[in-house]
């Protein structure tokens, strides 16, 4: 390694969920300009410890697979700039909150897309494809609500940010709730009561304590804190209506 | 752990108390000047049927809303699965009693 | 690793929130219990109420009008979040929420004492 310019203290939790191995090492990394706190991890894992466990793909903020906590924050790593996140010459680095941990800075994602299927999250469609096409108002009021939370990268930031997630392990989260509340919102999907009954269940959108970290944080600029207000009213007004 | 049910009852007895608390909070910073005492107080109250469906709405929308709210708090903080219903009920029960005891000890 | 997000004021309000709302509930059946002795005992009422005279105990109680408060004006800001779409300043709702809450226990003091 070479011993000349600026560098980075980093400090990188290692182990996994079963909690034998955990610890936390320190590395010494080269600073440069425009440095991704990605650039970082895939600098230690093939110059100072081969054995370092992290996820990526893309490299440009479509994939959602490389999100890690960073200085106690969740964020999309590859789209993190060190010099905006850097703290005292320092970065700590470990894997996302609220989801097991598989190895290092790798954590399960099962339970996050468990819960996405589990809140009505996949299309049920209206017609076939023998039918003709349907068309929708770019500018009906429930298009516009769709389209502000259609972006998601399922990158699990929000997921691992909710402390309503982290106290109530059975809650579907944010990611998933803003999920149903397009489908809500969808002209073309066909189970809209489905979604509605499955966000008013135990683990549902009634749990949300509307702390906004997810709305804060998520890295698209997502909205999910209000997305689960739109569930929460739809929820109420269809209770008032009677089913 | 919280179902639409629950939530609304949480929500509605919200609604109702605003206008209560607000009330309730003019009432006692009207009533402290001064001192208190029993007389003051029973003065005011005993008799009176608008303070007796004031606070016994009061003492109702409180016990439903304190007891969903002690059942969250036992879930997400002390991280109990089972006997979340029966705490929220036995609490609420608590509230009730104590409550309905204390609007009839000052208004009739 | 210490959680950032946790100093973010929505997170602080939701505490506050929370912590203000158990405090309540626990008061809730003492509250409940002294003016209770209304009706029975009369005379034990006023001495309660006369002990509430000390310093201390009107400390306690301005403690308790301003959890009332500051439960009050976090549940509407909640309310008003949930049931008002509104594209929402939530901060300053919850700044508000904490300072008017400040104002009706300060008001409650000054009469106090």
């Amino acid at each position: 390694m070479p011993a000349s310019g600026p560098t980075l203290s980093v400090a990188v939790h290692r182990g996994t969920s079963d909690g034998s191995t955990l610890r936390v090492d320190h590395f010494t990394v080269p600073a440069h300009d425009s440095q991704t706190v990605l650039d970082v991890v895939t600098w230690i894992q093939q110059n100072a410890d081969a054995t370092l466990t992290y996820r990526f793909a893309c490299r440009v903020g479509m994939c959602g697979s490389c999100a890690m906590t960073v200085n106690g924050v969740a964020r999309w790593t590859c789209r993190t700039h060190v010099s905006k996140v850097i703290r005292d010459g320092r970065l700590e680095i470990g894997p996302l909150r609220n989801l097991p941990v598989i190895k290092d800075l790798a954590v399960d994602m099962d339970p996050f897309f468990d819960k996405w299927a589990a809140a009505g999250g996949s299309h049920a469609p209206t017609a076939t494809r023998y039918d003709p096409v349907v068309d929708i108002d770019p500018q009906a009021p429930e298009r516009v609500a769709a389209n502000a939370g259609i972006e998601c990268i399922n990158c699990s930031v929000c997921y691992a940010s909710c402390d309503t997630v982290a106290g109530n392990p059975a809650y579907l989260g944010p990611a998933a709730l803003n999920r149903a509340w397009t489908l809500v919102n969808d002209l073309k999907h066909a189970d809209t009561k489905g979604v509605l009954d499955v966000v008013s269940g135990s683990g549902g959108c009634h749990n949300c304590h509307s702390i906004g970290s997810c709305t804060a944080l998520c890295p698209n600029e997502l909205d999910p804190l209000s997305s689960i207000a739109g569930l929460k009213r739809a929820t109420t007004r269809r209770a008032f209506r009677g089913r | 752990m919280l179902t639409l049910r629950l939530y609304l009852a949480q929500r509605i007895s919200a609604m109702l108390m605003v206008p209560f608390v607000i009330v309730h909070l003019i009432a006692m910073i009207y009533a402290i000047q001064g001192g208190l005492s029993a007389a003051e107080i029973l003065g005011r109250t005993q008799g009176s049927a608008f303070w007796f469906a004031f606070y016994g709405l009061f003492v109702v929308a409180a016990a439903v809303h304190g007891a969903i709210g002690l059942r969250v708090i036992a879930a997400e903080w002390l991280r109990l699965a089972r006997g979340l219903d029966l705490l929220m009920w036995a609490a609420g029960a608590l509230f009730l009693g104590l409550g309905a005891r204390a609007v009839l000890a000052v208004t009739l | 690793m210490r959680l950032a997000q946790r100093s973010q004021p929505l997170w602080l309000a939701h505490v506050l929130h929370r912590l203000s709302g158990l405090g309540l509930a626990l008061f809730l059946p003492l509250h409940f219990y002294v003016l209770g002795m209304a009706m029975s005992q009369p005379e034990r009422l006023d001495g309660f109420l006369h002990w509430s005279e000390a310093p201390m105990v009107k400390l306690a109680e301005f403690g308790l009008v301003f959890l009332l408060a500051v439960h009050l004006f976090g549940g509407l800001r909640l309310l008003v979040l949930e049931f008002l779409p509104w594209p929402a300043p939530h901060k300053t709702l919850a700044a508000g929420a904490v300072a008017g809450a400040a104002l009706v226990s300060g008001l409650f003091l000054l009469n106090a004492v």
